[in-house]
């Protein structure tokens, strides 16, 4: 009997860029603005002629960066899962941008296709070196959510988790993609409804004139109301009461940056995503991320044919950084080995948790080329 | 439309919860601008739920706070591209941004052309002092030339932005000019404004005797509304003076008034269209 059979997976034959929309769209995204830059650009394609089809989807093509997070960030307060896509240069010009949704505490995501730099830089050559500017780009204190995928299928999922992220904390969620996973085609397949979750941002339910906007509750998140629903309430990038006015009151100020801080804190076993791959009795641990961690785990897989007992912690969430499943790994590893394509941008991450316990080899390109398996292997059988 | 409206009426569009006073500088020019809106929306009869300031930074930025609206409080200059992204997500809103000169023209001066060239349903109003008032009086875009400011200390060299010019060029459905002084003149274009389709662009020219009058040769906000009174002419007038005539003066009313169809209705018919075609 066919009753109860589950539907056949749709396949696809996709880019992580084309992934990454099938995951946004997936999870509900309804409003996408953006600005065309490689490696990310196919990201907006595919978007521009999908969004118009869904039932209530927007697609813009802004004039720049700067007005495509803008866009985004009023898309959000309007009710919208907004997102934008984009590489190193128009993620700087996002920065301010950036900020803003953290204090307003805007639901968006915003994905960076990284590329090499410092400026211009090298355009569709990998490169990984906007961890930090994910981490701090914009000015002053504030927590974030930074997550990364290493292979396509990921990056569809990876998408629907930021989303989620962004929706259940109120807050901007950065998800850091490399060249070669936001090009590389591979079968992926599309998740049936009920395997997947899709979190949707809360809304009060008390009168009008009960609510306040940015009011401490038990979660630390505020429910949202969209713009024109008849919660009238003031929204600006200054510090703010819990009313949404400004303040420079001291107890006001620390208030508000407590909040945004716990709201995301708090929930850090959630938030921080990581993946052990033979890693319990292993004497050396490759920590990676993105796809230098598809090589990491081919090397892995050699170090073990020549009896050294190797294993990965693959990186998911790069921010908040996953200290506990960090220190796990450190706790029986005699060394730690970090390749990335930068000068050592998380390895110096991994150094901060590990305080000096462990040995920590960071394995660095900056050239445009990938971090081979046999790089990795010979790193692991050096230490 | 012609009512005359009190002050009691603005009242009832303040936030009373809000701490007053207000942050602007008695006799500054922008308070009236906010009055001229509020009367506006008032004469039209709009719900406050379906009306959304969106303002920039600045002394002009900071008028959102007051008013009994939905207000976002954006970024330098970019008022703009949040209020796109409002006006799309919920094309029956009427969303209208307040900028300064500065922020409109110099850091927002891509924004506000791109806003006029895709027609998009938004009022703007554009309340220019021709300077920088909240940081203290540096130059701004619409400095004129030979004026003086704490960054042109011997005078401006530059040329100004016409603001008009520059947003009737970008392609804007409506775009008009009107000052602090002619208050009666401002409901008007703005009641215009906010009933055409498309972008629609008021500049009003608002006087900072705090930091323009100061270094120029004005010695308080009465001076500063003479020189109003004085050089804004009607458009109509305006053209039929000589060109030597001219000098001194500027131009006010109804520079375009076209009915092209805004951006979001545009992307609310292709998206009809698609649901045809998949049917
Ligand atoms: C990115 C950025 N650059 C600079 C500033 C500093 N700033 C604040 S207000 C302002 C100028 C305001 O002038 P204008 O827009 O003409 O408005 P007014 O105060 O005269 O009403 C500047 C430069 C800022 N807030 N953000
Ligand atoms: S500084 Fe100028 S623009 Fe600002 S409030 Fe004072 S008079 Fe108005």
């Amino acid at each position: 009997m066919a009753v109860g059979r589950k539907k056949k997976h749709k396949e696809l034959f996709a880019q992580g860029n084309e992934a990454v929309v099938e995951g946004a769209l997936l999870a509900g995204c309804n409003f996408y603005g953006g600005y065309p830059i490689t490696p990310s650009s196919e990201v907006m394609e595919i978007m521009a002629q999908r969004l118009p089809k869904t039932p209530d989807g927007v697609f813009l093509q802004m004039e720049d960066e700067i007005a495509s997070l803008g866009a985004v960030i009023g898309a959000s307060l309007a009710g919208c899962k907004a997102m934008t896509a984009t590489s190193g240069p128009g993620f700087s010009l996002m920065q301010e941008h950036l900020g803003y949704a953290c204090m307003v505490e805007a639901p968006l995501v915003l994905v960076n296709v990284m590329r090499g730099g410092p400026s211009t830089g090298l355009p569709t050559s990998p490169a990984q070196g906007d961890v930090q500017q994910a981490r701090w780009g914009t000015h002053g204190d504030h927590s974030v959510i930074v997550l990364s995928a290493s292979n396509v299928q990921e990056c569809l999922e990876m998408t629907i988790t930021a989303f989620n992220m962004a929706e259940k904390f109120r807050t901007p969620v950065i998800l850091l993609l490399d060249e070669i996973t936001a090009h590389t085609r591979e079968k992926i397949i599309i998740p049936r409804e009920d395997e997947y979750e899709v979190f949707n941002r809360v809304v009060p339910t008390m009168p009008p004139e009960w609510y306040k906007p940015f009011e401490e509750t038990v979660r630390g998140v505020p429910p949202m109301p969209p713009i024109g629903s008849g919660y009238r309430f003031h929204v600006t990038g200054l510090t703010h009461d819990a009313n949404g006015f400004p303040t420079s009151r001291p107890e006001e100020v620390v208030d508000l940056i407590g909040r945004m801080f716990r709201k995301i804190d708090q929930f850090l076993p959630q938030v921080s995503l990581t993946e052990e791959y033979l890693c319990e009795d292993a004497e050396v641990c490759v920590v990676a991320y993105g796809s230098v961690a598809r090589s990491a785990a081919y090397a892995v897989d050699q170090a073990r044919e020549r009896g050294v007992r190797a294993g990965l912690l693959k990186l998911k969430t790069l921010f908040p950084y996953p200290r506990a499943a960090t220190e796990k790994v450190m706790g029986h590893a005699r060394a730690i080995i970090v390749p990335e394509m930068n000068m050592g941008q998380m390895s110096r991450e991994v150094k901060r948790v590990n305080n000096g316990k462990t040995m920590v080899r960071a394995l660095n390109r900056v050239d445009g080329q990938i971090i081979t398996p046999s790089e990795i292997l010979k790193a692991i059988m050096q230490v | 439309m012609s009512e005359v409206i009190g002050n009691h009426i603005i009242h009832k569009y303040l936030r009373h919860n809000k701490k007053f006073p207000h942050v602007l500088c008695p006799g500054c020019g922008h308070g009236i601008a906010l009055g001229a809106l509020i009367r506006g929306v008032h004469c039209l009869g709009l719900e406050k739920d379906d009306v959304v300031i969106v303002a920039g930074i600045g002394c002009s930025g900071r008028l959102a706070v007051y008013v009994d609206f939905n207000t976002v409080h954006t970024t330098h200059g970019r008022a703009l591209t949040f209020a796109t992204g409002i006006k799309m997500a919920k094309p029956n809103l009427n969303v209208i941004c307040i900028m300064g000169d500065g922020d409109a023209l110099s850091i927002g001066g891509n924004h506000l052309i791109h806003a006029a060239r895709r027609n998009i349903g938004i009022t703007a109003l554009v309340l220019n002092n021709n300077i920088y008032g909240m940081t203290g009086g540096q130059c701004s875009p619409t400095t004129p030339h030979g004026s003086f400011s704490m960054t042109s200390p011997y005078g401006q060299l530059e040329k100004g932005f016409d603001v008009v010019d520059l947003v009737r060029a970008a392609g804007a459905n409506f775009v008009a000019r009107g000052t602090s002084f002619h208050a009666q003149q401002l409901d008007k274009l703005i009641i215009q404004a906010l009933q055409h389709p498309g972008f629609s662009m008021v500049e009003v020219v608002s006087p900072c005797h705090t930091q323009f009058g100061r270094k120029n040769k004005y010695k308080g906000p009465v001076d500063m509304y003479k020189w109003l009174k004085k050089s804004a002419t009607p458009l109509e007038r305006y053209e039929e003076l000589e060109p030597d005539k001219r000098e001194g003066r500027f131009p006010t009313g109804v520079f375009v008034d076209n009915d092209l169809p805004g951006l979001e209705e545009q992307y609310q018919a292709l998206k009809q269209k698609m649901r045809g075609q998949a049917k």
